[in-house]
């Protein structure tokens, strides 16, 4: 028998079950107020014990008088009256039960056996004290490519979970019955269910059950900014650190797909339809594939050189490898999408003539004319939009020239102007495209920074400076009209505008001057109205956006859809896949009402 | 993949001629507009505006100059050879509805785009006057094409070698002055040149269309790479022009834009000859 420190902990004793010799225990309270009784065999005697419902909160009660340090013959199970104490097994040690039950202090409890009875699931825990139980598991980082490194290549900054990392971070879920994590998904990821399948080390599984309502997975691991979404809401986040959604949903699909378990689904059905999308960015392509699966024929038509759109263009390979942008399209081709190129909608063929073709049509063009101030020198050299220059970089392989042909802009001080993720994407692509000096000039403070805080970190650890509260008034230029310098003034917050963020108000005569030889405008994007010249009667609002049904994405041509950026301006990459899977609900729904009338 | 169905070389083999099959776009483009090429998986997109299009048979063509690295490369290819990317049509069409009389200046490489809007300005029942010029001779392109479109045709070569010895303007400055029936003046040629004949119409106010070439990279309207200065308004040539009211256009901004990767041009060049 084991010395005890007999201690009454607030006043109360504890109950264990557990080996004397090598202390694994088993507590016995069980979740509802009432107290649970349950029968004993105190020596030779059967005695009631009772027992409260929290850990903290412990009463016991015996029919005899029994103290601390005593030993216990037996304990029943209160639903089945099985034994919970397993006699036929032995320390291999001390040669004592493996458990017997001990009036003890309550010192250290390790979650333990269910009643023995096979069937009868009860066990000597609730889950909250389950939970409390838990050694506690800090929110997991991920292992990253050194700053000092990672800043004169273009690989990938975090590496990912390891299968290790991953299980650690899959314990910290709580289950939740009702998961509010779920709902701040714009395309209602079952993340709970794929986080215990992460826990039962089913990593493949746990892709597959993603998969069923997100057809990007590795790409949405990486890109989607979750503390404003799924993680956002997680219980775990409102004491601790949220659970680690993205990185988990990253690595279950880096894991499917690097371990060639990805399985392209055969598609037999042929409903005889078919349907054409506008533009291969999130938003398409979650259109392409929900509809393809149904069995619709789905022809893509892409007016770049390359698929995917903003994930191509836009997003930088550091953030986004492309091969996993062309996995993700590829599977896509498997599952029979035809992908059309260099086709651009509007003046080669018109929604019209789509119209004739094909069944249905969504429109997922993103909004991709670049933002400028309007203010002098704009057209200076060397001063781009984050568009030209991350199109030069991602998609013609600038940074690779002289070996691949489009001349990269380099500039030892580069200024760019912007505080979301397209400003920082511009300013970690000039940084290790050997540019001395990065700065980035942004009218509001920190705290209202648009870009993920993580992409901000990451800024900051490559040595990018931040000038905010800073607007640029006027670019300029030398003899050779190239920038030379940005005429800035200094800002101050007044009141909250229309976005409910504090408004950004000049300071009068606070004009300084900071020098750069190249400048890049990263203040946003709008409607590209190419497509829409030959499509008049398509209802667009007053900034140019296209005018849908918000419960079915149909725009104002019964049959043509849109979704993604054209419709709400610059968002997520997972909101347009949201409002691809809405347009695609919708279109199967009429089409399958056409279909049935014949 | 896009074949090239027929070559033709002019100006010394300064000036290629292509014919590209792209039955696609030769159904829907129309005289002004501009496709962009990408010859090779690591090249660079260039814009290059179609000088005439065959429906029937389904080609586009293509006349450029020799001027970089990309160019160069298009030269040596051949009949039968691929291009990788060829997108288009792009930008909005030239203005060739009836406008009575049009004066259609031409200049170098210029002369293979005014020609297409010649050709439509002609079929929509326009008189037609063409002036093309060139440095001499032997770099002066698609004479007989013109001659059969024109009801009129001057010729200026810098170096008098052949036709008027003088720049486009001259036979542009006689006939503003001598005739009043001119409703329109449409050039396309180098920066200066259009310059020039801007500074020269605007004297006589005289409507006059130009059609740009900046650098371009997309070509959609996605990169801002083209941005023009039109009435001091920022425009994208690709998606609002190429052809936009030469009034209203900073040449000069126009031509420090066009120079900014010269050095970028030469060293790809070295590159590809190393």
């Amino acid at each position: 028998m084991l010395e005890h420190d007999i201690k009454t902990l607030k006043n109360k004793i504890y109950l264990n079950i557990y080996c004397p010799h090598c202390q694994n225990s088993l507590n016995v309270a069980d979740k509802g107020k009432n107290l649970l009784v349950y029968k004993a065999i105190y020596k030779g005697e059967e005695i009631q014990l009772k027992l409260g419902a929290y850990l903290d909160n412990y009463e016991t009660e015996t029919s005899v008088p029994i103290e601390s340090g005593e030993v216990l013959d037996d304990l029943l199970c209160p639903k089945c009256n099985q034994s919970l104490v397993d006699n036929g097994k032995h320390c291999v040690e001390c040669e004592s039960p493996v458990a017997r039950v001990t009036v003890s202090a309550q010192s250290r409890l390790i979650p333990f056996f269910h009643c023995l009875k096979s069937g009868c699931q009860w066990h000597g825990l609730s889950k909250a004290d389950e939970r409390k139980l838990k050694p506690k598991v800090p929110r997991q980082k991920m292992p990253e490519q050194d700053k000092d490194l990672r800043t004169h290549n273009f690989q990938e900054v975090p590496y990912g979970y390891t299968g290790e990392l991953a299980l650690l971070e899959a314990t910290r879920c709580l289950q939740c019955k009702k998961p509010l994590c779920v709902d701040g998904c714009p395309v209602n990821v079952d993340i709970p269910a794929f986080i215990a399948l992460v826990a039962e080390e089913k990593f493949d599984e746990a892709a597959k059950k993603i998969k069923e309502t997100n057809v990007l997975p590795a790409i949405c691991g990486r890109v989607c900014p979750q503390e404003s979404q799924c993680e956002e809401k997680c219980i775990v986040g409102v004491k601790d650190e949220p659970v680690a959604i993205g990185r988990l949903e990253r690595f279950v699909a880096d894991y499917e797909r690097n371990m060639g378990l990805v399985k392209v689904p055969n598609i037999k059905e042929n409903l005889g339809q078919k349907i054409a999308v506008v533009g291969s960015g999130p938003a398409g392509l979650t259109v392409a594939a929900d509809m393809r699966s149904l069995g619709y024929g789905v022809t893509i038509l892409e007016a770049s050189h390359v698929t995917g759109g903003v994930l191509t263009y836009g997003i930088p390979e550091f953030r986004l490898p492309k091969a996993i942008v062309q996995f993700e399209i590829n599977y896509l081709k498997e599952l029979g999408c035809r992908f059309e190129l260099n086709h651009v909608v509007g003046p080669l063929t018109s929604i019209e003539e789509l119209r004739q073709e094909f069944d249905a049509v969504f429109i997922g063009i993103g909004a991709g004319l670049p933002v400028f101030m309007n203010i002098e020198g704009e057209a200076l050299g060397y001063v781009y939009s984050a568009n030209e220059y991350l199109t030069r970089i991602n998609l013609m392989k600038a940074y690779l020239f002289p070996e691949y042909d489009t001349p990269m802009p380099r500039g030892d001080k580069v200024v760019v102007i912007g505080g979301g993720n397209v400003a920082m994407d511009c300013a970690r692509n000039a940084i290790r495209t050997g540019s001395k000096e990065v700065t980035i000039v942004y009218r509001r403070s920190r705290n209202e920074l648009p870009a993920r805080l993580e992409e901000v970190h990451h800024a900051e650890e490559e040595g990018i400076q931040f000038r905010l509260l800073t607007n640029p008034i006027r670019y300029i230029g030398n003899s050779q009209s190239r920038v030379t310098a940005l005429e800035c003034i200094k800002m101050e917050l007044g009141e909250p505008d229309s976005s409910g963020r504090r408004r950004p108000i000049p300071i009068e005569g606070s004009n300084f001057i900071v020098e750069c030889d190249m400048a890049i405008v990263a203040i946003g994007t709008s409607s590209n109205p190419i497509i829409f010249k030959t499509t008049p009667d398509l209802e667009r609002n007053k900034w140019g956006y296209i005018n849908v049904n918000p419960e079915t994405n149909e725009t104002s041509i019964p049959l043509v859809y849109a979704g993604g950026d054209i419709i709400t301006g610059s968002a997520t990459v997972i909101e347009a896949m949201g409002a691809g899977r809405i347009a695609a609900r919708d279109m199967h729904k009429k089409l399958s009402e056409i279909r049935n009338k014949k | 993949m896009f074949p090239i169905v027929n070559k033709q070389t002019m100006a010394k083999g300064t000036i290629v001629r292509f014919d590209i099959s792209a039955p696609k776009i030769a159904r829907k483009v129309q005289a002004g507009q501009f496709v962009i090429i990408r010859v090779h998986e690591k090249g660079e997109r260039i814009p290059l505006t179609v000088a005439e299009a065959d429906a029937f048979i389904g080609t586009i063509t293509i006349i450029f100059q020799v001027v970089g690295k990309t160019t160069a490369l298009m030269r040596s290819l051949n009949e039968g050879d691929m291009i990788q990317d060829v997108v288009g049509p792009l930008g909005k069409p030239a203005e060739t509805h009836n406008h009575g009389t049009v004066v259609m200046v031409g200049g170098g490489t210029g002369v293979a785009i005014i020609y297409h809007v010649t050709k439509a300005m002609k079929e929509a029942g326009n008189k037609v006057i063409g002036i093309i010029g060139a440095r001499e001779q032997n770099m002066l392109i698609l004479e007989e094409e013109m001659r059969v479109l024109c009801d009129e045709l001057f010729i200026t070569t810098d170096d008098g070698s052949y036709g008027m010895k003088g720049f486009v303007t001259d036979p542009l400055r006689t006939l503003l002055t001598e005739r009043k029936d001119i409703n329109l003046v449409y050039a396309i040629g180098p920066i200066i040149m259009m310059k020039n004949v801007c500074k020269l119409t605007k004297e006589f106010n005289m409507r006059t269309m130009v059609s740009l070439n900046p650098v371009m990279i997309d070509g959609t309207g996605m990169c801002g790479g083209c941005r023009v200065s039109i009435d001091g308004k920022t425009k994208f040539c690709c998606v609002d022009g190429p052809d936009f009211d030469g009034h209203t256009v900073d040449f000069d901004e126009l031509e420090k834009r066009n120079s900014l990767y010269l050095k970028d041009e030469k060293d790809s060049l070295l590159f590809s000859v190393h």
